[in-house]
């Protein structure tokens, strides 16, 4: 199979791959689809990769719509559905199967443990994403201060987090995200 | 595990006077928690399993969560098909599947048509730019909500496994699944031996 040629291809066995490796989520993926979609495919610029994420958490829906974004720009509309399904079936079959035999067999002990175990995991994953996009989005100090703000105002508060991201739209506007 | 024991967990969760909803039901109550959901849909649907619909209860929602979390893949969209699937079978699934992603993906689509088109003008990427910033720190608000518990708990263990995670991924680079590899089984490893200890 040459995944190369085919960019339909590449974009299924990407995220068919990615998502079964996606423990915490989408969000906690980041790292992955920026260095896949970046680094080793050159799918995106690390500024379009940037832009792409704004735009997923600027709309509704699940974070993982971010694989929508990436898809389009690689194949238009068709990529967007392929990247899109292959990121969301294969995991949601394999739950609905899992959640199935679980109902059927008795108190179980090791979904508690596997659990447990991947809560750290999945915190590093996330932070790891945090980190990675935020060397590439802030590179000036307004733009380190919107960070920080909507991160104490969303942790200390129960503002709605869309209010953060329009000021942060508002500020870049004005020119001082830089 | 015994055909003849009680059913611990029945495929119909929800009140009993309660008749199961319809595929077309499904579609349209996930399609409305998700185009709510700015930023996240986890809150929405809760709140529209829960509380509005009274589909299942805080606890049965609660225990769907959690095993959908310690799968891998979007854990909001497991839920979804998890969740519709145990009143639909299959079909019910995917209805709720494709209200889940289907309406916001057309929407995504078309913002990523006009950031094709438009994405080089200058007053579009400054906007993009201050909001990634301000979605950056709300992704660094959830990482600090969720590690809050193992600081309470001293859970140091926990603790040393998500900053060696954090280091092999985010300032290392290394590929996710080399990474995963080697964490899964080490992180359970020492659970499963932190628990045996407490438990002797």
């Amino acid at each position: 199979m040459n995944s190369d040629a085919n960019p339909l291809l590449a974009l299924a066995l990407t995220f068919a791959v990615m998502s079964l490796f996606a423990v915490g989520g989408a969000n906690s993926a980041i790292p992955e689809m920026h260095r896949v979609a970046v680094e080793v495919r050159h799918w995106l610029t690390d500024k379009q990769f940037a832009d792409v994420y704004a735009i997923s958490q600027l709309s509704p829906g699940p974070n993982v719509l971010i694989v929508t974004l990436i898809g389009y720009s690689v194949a238009g509309v068709v990529g967007a559905l392929v990247a899109t399904i292959a990121m969301c079936l294969p995991t949601a079959v394999l739950a609905f199967f899992v959640s199935r035999f679980l109902a059927r067999s008795s108190h179980a002990r090791w979904p508690a443990i596997v659990q447990a175990a991947l809560v750290p995991l999945s915190i590093g994953l996330m932070g790891a994403s945090g980190f990675i996009l935020a060397q590439t989005s802030d590179r000036t100090v307004v733009a380190v201060f919107i960070t920080v703000g909507a991160a104490v105002l969303a942790a200390a508060t129960r503002l709605n987090p869309f209010w953060m991201l329009l000021a942060g739209g508002c500020l870049g506007f004005a020119g001082l995200v830089g | 595990m015994f055909p003849d024991s009680p059913p611990a967990a029945a495929p119909a969760p929800g009140s009993p006077t309660s008749s199961p909803p319809s595929l077309l039901a499904l579609f349209v109550a996930f399609a409305k928690m998700s185009l709510a959901g700015f930023g996240g849909v986890l809150v929405w649907a809760r709140r529209g399993i829960v509380d509005q619909h009274k589909w299942m209860t805080a606890d049965e929602f609660n225990e769907t969560f959690a095993l959908c979390h310690f799968l891998p893949g979007p854990n909001i969209v497991n839920l979804t098909f998890v969740f519709g699937s145990r009143f639909r079978g299959i079909a019910g699934g995917i209805a709720a599947f494709t209200g889940l992603l289907g309406p916001p993906a057309l929407i995504v689509t078309v913002l990523a048509a006009l950031y094709q088109r438009y994405g080089e003008i200058d007053a579009l990427r400054r906007i993009l730019a201050g909001v990634a910033c301000a979605a950056i720190g709300l992704m660094l608000a959830v990482v600090f909500k969720m590690m809050m518990p193992l600081i309470r708990r001293r859970d140091l263990v926990g603790l040393l496994v998500l900053i060696a995670v954090f280091i092999a991924i985010g300032v290392l680079r290394l590929p996710l699944p080399t990474v995963l590899l080697v964490a899964i089984p080490v992180s359970i490893a020492i659970t499963f031996w932190m628990r045996r200890k407490e438990a002797a």
